[in-house]
């Protein structure tokens, strides 16, 4: 209850991000890629000193990337496991207060989309899909562990 | 409350860990004041300390172990076995109790009257004089505290990573300001900040070590339980405590440690009775040392036992199917030792509890290699085995190498690159094999991975624009990784990549470069996995490709360049050079026409050599096989080892000289080896008979000591009264040979048996073993040739 929602869009669609878990919002000049990384890891970038994996949230979903969103990269930063990833979204909308606590969405979703929800919120203006940051970062195959 | 039962805790273990080493080598020197006084120290600290939080259980032990250590102290007892080990015992049993109170859970109730028990059982029974079955050494050093404090780890973690984080921060600003036109005054003062983060790196690296000593301080202990178990004796020495290592290096570096120790005592020493048999000192040496090279921390476990059997290791090995039969006789014994890392082989005829625990060899070299470590086996059966340890100062900061593909930089670790060489430099070759890169670096075939490639990037280079870093990753074999371009050394602070980056195998981590932007770090052993070089094997199949005649290419033959006695450039191919030898000038004389060299036993024909060399000079030459005839060639000295690039310019005429070619950029001639032994090895070669040598059988000394050195060299004996035709007679000066020669025999040699006798051809002294041997040889080639 009363949890600080950050409002954005990913492949256009308006989804909420539990703001405690994101950092910053940040727009990426760099992007260095990691070659024979996984699909959704879009490469790394620096912030402020700090290495970030950026991962690209319509990979995750998998959908096919916007060709603009290799230009602008607006990312919202979190903090997983002591490592720091940049969220690519299609851009940024608002914060807003959730009303409720999530509930188990009813309706069939996307493969993508069902595997990142953690629920729907209500909030003032209407009811948003919650998604769940690890499992962005996780991306669409279990990551496999480091040989 | 709880904070002062922490103290107690972590109290306690220090000492505990302490004490261990300590009582053992008590137990090798009773006398030994100053250690009864340490270990003395410690029960009445946990006495105290145990009366004022209540815990009987600890007090009761602490109290008899007390007192019978104060009988001690005040001579009223000898300390023998049976008390070191009672005491032992309640030392362990305090150390059980303590972890039980660190956990936070209630003292479980017990009976420690067995223990007490066996404390006071000592004082009673005689002492019986048994030898010590573990000293240390190492405790001899002794343990003076300085003055410290205890942090948390955490927190020293925290100012770790804070400070590399200021070391990126300033790498940053000072590229900010190399873009601005900066201000002086802005500049020294940067510097000086500079400065000051660089010390404060070094500073807290620095809190972030330890001594290995935290490490060696148990090993006595372990020796000494292992080997009382095992019915060994075993004396540990322990050397290099004082090197100071990473703590998080020192935890990943226990086990492995502790399990080449069993091994040592396990498998490694023999018991007494089969010490003694093999004419050894009852006890066993091993000793554990470490010591600090470069950025890297070695560290040795040296035991003089059994060694390790290598045949056995290949039975086992092709009995597990790790190996097949026809390659299994190809390894060298080096290679026979590495299978004692392959998975799933233990040469211990019988599992033991001790080292037979299905944790192997394997395990240990994948935990070390996993913090970038190496472990190295060297071994002589019957004399001992020397295990290695080489692992890196610390985790976090690497100089690396950083090299680009297209636009994007990455760093390569230094201490995995051997060499760099040019794709297109002289002793480089390129080749490709099914599709597969092959580099030939001066005669050495490496597999090439084509980073490019690899990585799916695209790259403008042509193969041979590329450079070629030959990387040797910790464990693994040798390989060429082919880059665009080489730009700088730089010590980077390499931080862990996230989950989903080290899933793709090929990275140890990311750092950030002076201008800001994040490079990937490569894992040498990684590229090699994903890039499809079997490390494992690779270093086994390069030799069974170069022993199974793989195609000979002329451009890679190498070359051993030298001058000759009149100081020309010449060369000579390796393959037919067996060793150099240096013989003093009396040992070349002339023999049936050509100059001949003395080298031991053998008397080789000897070219390059334009006239006899002043009595007093040396002469060094090469000793030439052509694998069953060998010759000399004398030169000058040796330039150097090379490979021949170019083409060959033949003679016009056949000779010594098979043509000109270009070695090392300039012309050399080329020594035709097959005319040289045409030339000088062709009598021998027409002998088909052996010649024949005539001796007095009857004279002992004949038979028993000349007669062998003349079949040595070649000939048939036949005696006196033989009626065959002799190439040669032998006789003594001073036997009866009133008879003479039968006629048609060729030459006759007289031996004296004085050294003062006037010698020539045919006179000669018969211990002159050179002489005698110079003879037998031109009369051979004389008969042979007639």
């Amino acid at each position: 209850m009363n949890e600080l929602l950050l409002v954005v869009r990913i492949a256009g669609q308006r989804v909420a991000l539990p703001a405690v878990r994101i950092e910053s919002v940040v727009e990426l000049d760099t992007l260095i890629p990691v070659p024979r990384a996984a699909e959704h890891v879009a490469g790394l970038s620096a912030l402020r000193s700090r290495v970030l994996t950026v991962i690209c949230c319509r990979r995750s979903l998998g959908l096919e990337p916007l060709f603009e969103q290799c230009t602008t990269l607006e990312a919202a930063v979190t903090e997983l496991d002591g490592h720091h990833y940049a969220l690519i979204v299609d851009g940024v909308e608002d914060v807003l207060q959730a009303l409720s606590d999530p509930s188990p969405v009813r309706a069939a979703m996307g493969e993508g989309w069902e595997r990142v929800s953690s629920g729907m919120v209500e909030t003032e203006e209407g009811a948003l899909l919650l998604v769940d940051v690890a499992a962005l970062v996780a991306g669409p195959e279990p990551v496999r562990s480091a040989a | 409350m709880d904070d002062l039962i922490a103290d107690f805790v972590s109290e306690c273990r220090d000492m505990l860990e302490n004490l261990g080493g300590e009582i053992v080598a008590w137990e090798a020197a009773p006398q030994d004041r100053a250690r009864l006084d340490s270990i003395f120290r410690f029960v009445p600290t946990v006495k105290g300390n145990c009366g004022f939080f209540d815990f009987p259980r600890l007090e009761t032990l602490s109290h008899a172990a007390e007192d019978a250590l104060a009988d001690v102290r005040a001579g009223r007892r000898q300390p023998d076995p049976r008390l070191v080990s009672a005491v032992l015992a309640v030392i362990d049993r305090i150390g059980e109790l303590v972890e039980v109170i660190a956990a936070g859970q209630p003292l479980p109730a017990g009976d420690d009257g067995d223990l007490i028990e066996a404390l006071k059982a000592g004082a009673d029974a005689p002492t019986t004089p048994a030898p010590s079955p573990a000293a240390s050494a190492a405790a001899a050093s002794g343990t003076a505290a300085p003055r410290t404090i205890r942090l948390s780890v955490d927190l020293l973690d925290r100012m770790m990573s804070g400070v590399s984080d200021l070391v990126l921060a300033r790498n940053e600003l000072a590229r900010r300001l190399r873009d601005q036109s900066a201000d002086v005054a802005v500049d020294s003062a940067f510097e000086r900040l500079s400065g000051i983060i660089a010390e404060m790196r070094d500073a807290i690296t620095r809190t972030r070590m330890q001594r290995i000593e935290s490490l060696f301080v148990g090993l006595p202990r372990m020796v000494r339980d292992l080997s009382a178990e095992l019915g060994r004796q075993v004396l540990v020495d322990i050397d290099g405590g004082d090197v100071e290592l990473d703590r998080e290096m020192i935890e990943m570096i226990r086990d492995p440690l502790t399990h080449i120790v069993r091994n040592a005592v396990d498998h490694g020493i023999e018991s007494p009775a089969e010490r003694l048999k093999t004419g050894k000192r009852e006890i066993g040496l091993l000793s554990v040392s470490a010591r600090q090279s470069g950025n890297q921390i070695l560290i040795d476990i040296v035991d003089d036992g059994r060694g390790i059997d290598g045949k056995r290791l290949v039975d086992k090995a092709i009995t597990a199917g790790i190996l097949d039969k026809a390659d299994a006789a190809r390894l060298s014994p080096k290679e026979q030792l590495q299978l004692i890392f392959e998975a799933g082989l233990s040469t211990a005829r019988e599992v033991t509890s001790i080292s037979g625990r299905g944790v192997g060899m394997d395990v240990v070299r994948s935990n070390v290699e996993r913090i970038g470590g190496v472990v190295e086996v060297e071994s002589k059966p019957g004399q001992g085995t020397r295990m290695t340890l080489r692992v890196p100062l610390t985790l976090t900061i690497i100089p690396a190498l950083t090299v680009s593909i297209g636009s994007q930089h990455f760093a390569i670790p230094r201490a995995a690159i051997e060499e760099i060489v040019r794709a297109r430099g002289e002793a480089v070759e390129l080749s490709r094999v099914g599709g597969a890169g092959i580099v030939t670096i001066r005669g050495r075939r490496v597999p090439e991975i084509v980073l490019a490639q690899v990585l799916g990037l695209p790259s403008q280079l042509e193969d041979s624009d590329r450079t070629l870093i030959v990387l040797k990753p910790a464990g693994g074999d040798v390989y060429a990784l082919a880059v665009d371009k080489v730009h700088d050394h730089e010590e980077l602070v390499v931080k862990p990549a996230a989950p989903a980056v080290m899933a793709t195998g090929l990275y140890a981590g990311t750092t950030l470069a002076d201008d800001g932007s994040p490079i990937l770090l490569f894992d040498p052993a990684g590229l090699a996995r994903v890039g499809g070089v079997r490390v494992e094997n690779q270093e086994r199949s390069v030799r069974l490709l170069e022993e199974g005649q793989g195609p000979v290419q002329q451009e890679a033959t190498p070359v051993l360049l030298f001058r000759d006695m009149e100081g020309g450039r010449r060369a000579i191919r390796l393959g037919v050079v067996d060793r150099i030898e240096e013989v003093p000038a009396s040992a070349i004389g002339l023999g049936a026409g050509r100059l001949r060299v003395q080298l031991g036993e053998q008397i080789l024909a000897l070219a390059g050599l334009p006239d006899i060399p002043a009595s007093t000079a040396k002469v060094r030459l090469f000793r030439l096989s052509d694998g069953e005839t060998q010759l000399g060639l004398a030169f000058r000295e040796v330039i150097d080892l090379d490979a021949i690039a170019e083409d060959i310019i033949p003679a016009e005429l056949p000779g010594l000289i098979e043509g000109v070619t270009l070695v090392g950029g300039e012309p050399a001639e080329l020594i035709d080896a097959h005319w040289l032994f045409a030339e000088h090895a062709g009598p021998r070669v027409q002998a088909a008979q052996p010649p024949v040598c005539r001796l007095d059988l009857a004279d002992p000394w004949s038979r028993n000591m000349l007669r062998p050195i003349v079949e040595a060299a070649g000939y048939r004996v036949v005696a006196l009264d033989s009626d065959e035709r002799a190439d040669l007679m032998i006789a003594g000066a001073g036997a009866s040979h009133s008879a003479g020669p039968p006629s048609g025999d060729g030459r006759v040699l007289w031996l004296s048996a004085s050294p003062d006798a006037p010698a020539n051809e045919n006179h000669i002294y018969r211990y002159d073993r050179a002489g005698l041997l110079v003879a037998l040889r031109d009369a051979a080639s004389a008969g042979g040739s007639r």
